[in-house]
């Protein structure tokens, strides 16, 4: 896109957002509302840069725990997702208990997690991937077997093995299925960070949002909010250019 | 004819659906002789499609022999190229790579083929494409590639099925006339071809036999010579000749008595 045209996209949301802060800033100046209750843009503006604390540890923990949670969720999607397209048995004996587990609300499962593998960055990356994995093995599992059959036939007529059959059709096939999953998993890892944070921590942005409860210092949180989205935009955004480079014949499929 | 390729001896069909078995075909004896251009035409659910995939032992038959080349089929044989309705390409691969995939599925050396490849492309009109992806052709353009890929391998038979049914009519008596120049009406080593229509006019146009098949279950119902001159001209379609065969074949289709 070019400058203009991208300018033209997108006014409308830079004026809505800025029209946002500015009733915003003007709402807490003019009905003198507690800071503690809502901090005016400008001071979640100088907590963003200045929080009485660095920012980076927090940073760093957090977007290790999602880009972990991340490839957790990816590898074990995609390894499930093409058990279960390998072989029918194999899907009929997985599919209920990866729905089981899918049904779960993950938060409950948190404390246990602590139980079992420790405190650390570890659960709580497991806790982002548990939230994020089923969409990868639905998706991969589809996008392996929606190949016609007169493809597969085709195949036959060769005498092409099973193995280059997945190499050569399936699987390019399913990388645009798959790459779509994980958009969604992106933002799950986010969730699952965040939440793993909360439960036990001592480090990372859930931690700080955690602790801005006692210390009333809620422009911190805000700031804390606007961090984690922008982690989670980055990861998002980089799903979606691989997508382009990685699949561009199938771009807009969903 | 000399030597017969395909021989189909009393072939039945018969699936089991839910509300009990279902006779797709029964009883076809049928012989294509080599170098052979035969349609089989037949309303649609006749089983013509269902024969195609017998012949190729993509579906086994129920009932009857199969042999080509003299041989039983008892699995997919190799050495047909086949063509379907759809052009089947797959997305991700350039034109050129969809022409050498049954070089990779066979396990045979691509890059030795790949002159081959650009050959097949220009000699059907498509040298210009070579690199670019199947949705940047017109559906005529990806059908014409998907005859290029059945051609790589330089199978003696080919199997097509209804390989023109989705296009426009005009582009498909020009992919007519661009199969028979393919299939090499001038040239002395033809293929074997067995196409599957829905169109007497194709039929007639394209084949030396039309092999009517009526539905349910699909039976040889006539076996019609098509005597026509080769080269086959885009004037034959209005020639006497060609409107007299053309309803010949649409009589036995409709079964009624001359």
């Amino acid at each position: 896109m070019t400058l203009s045209a991208l300018v033209g996209r997108y006014w409308p949301t830079a004026a809505l957002f800025a029209l946002l802060l500015a009733l915003w800033q003007l709402a807490v100046s003019a009905l003198e509302i507690r800071p503690y209750l809502l901090p005016s843009p400008a001071m979640v503006w100088n907590a963003l840069w200045q929080a009485g604390f660095s920012w980076w540890p927090h940073l760093w923990i957090t977007s290790l725990e999602i880009v972990g949670a991340f490839f957790m969720a990816a590898i074990v999607g995609v390894a499930l997702g093409t058990a279960v397209a390998w072989s029918p048995l194999v899907a009929n004996a997985l599919m209920p208990f990866l729905v089981f587990v899918n049904t779960l609300p993950k938060v409950a499962i948190a404390p246990l997690l602590l139980i079992w593998i420790g405190y650390g960055i570890l659960p709580t990356m497991v806790m982002g991937a548990l939230i994020g994995f089923f969409p990868v093995v639905i998706n991969t599992a589809v996008g392996l077997s929606q190949v016609e059959t007169d493809m597969l036939d085709l195949g036959r007529v060769f005498s092409a093995p099973k193995w280059k059959i997945f190499l050569k059709i399936r699987i390019p096939n399913a990388l645009p299925y798959i790459l779509s999953a994980l958009k969604i998993t992106a933002t799950a890892a986010v969730v699952g960070a965040i939440v793993g944070e909360f439960v036990a921590s001592q480090a990372g942005l859930g931690y700080v949002i955690a602790n801005t409860q006692s210390s009333m210092n809620t422009a911190v949180a805000f700031a804390s909010l606007i961090w984690i989205s922008a982690i989670g935009l980055a990861l998002y955004g980089v799903v979606v250019l691989a997508a382009r480079l990685w699949a561009p014949w199938a771009e807009g499929v969903e | 004819m000399s030597t017969s390729l395909i021989d189909l001896q009393k072939v039945g069909m018969t699936y089991e659906a839910a509300s009990g078995p279902v006779e797709a075909l029964a009883d076809i004896s049928l012989r294509v002789g080599t170098g052979e251009f035969v349609s089989l035409v037949g309303p649609s659910g006749c089983g013509k499609s269902t024969l195609l995939r017998i012949i190729a032992g993509l579906r086994p038959a129920t009932k009857g022999m199969v042999e080509v080349t003299g041989e039983q089929v008892t699995r997919p044989i190799p050495d047909i190229g086949m063509v379907f309705q759809a052009p089947i390409l797959l997305k991700w691969r350039s034109i050129l790579r969809n022409v050498l995939l049954p070089a990779e599925l066979a396990g045979r050396d691509a890059g030795k083929l790949r002159d081959r490849a650009l050959a097949l492309l220009d000699m059907a009109g498509l040298g210009g494409f070579a690199e670019k992806l199947p949705r940047e052709l017109s559906g005529g353009m990806q059908q014409r590639a998907a005859l290029c890929r059945a051609l790589l391998l330089d199978p003696p038979l080919l199997l097509m099925d209804e390989p023109f049914g989705a296009l426009d009519a005009m582009t498909r008596d020009d992919m007519a006339l661009e199969l028979l120049r393919i299939w090499g009406e001038t040239s002395g080593a033809r293929k074997t071809v067995l196409f599957v229509t829905h169109s007497i006019a194709e039929a007639v146009f394209l084949s030396d036999r039309v092999v009517v098949i009526t539905p349910r279950p699909g039976r040889v119902a006539a076996d019609i010579a098509i005597d026509l001159p080769r080269p086959r001209t885009v004037e034959l379609r209005a020639s006497e000749a060609f409107g007299r065969l053309n309803f010949d074949v649409f009589r036995a289709l409709t079964g009624r008595a001359g």
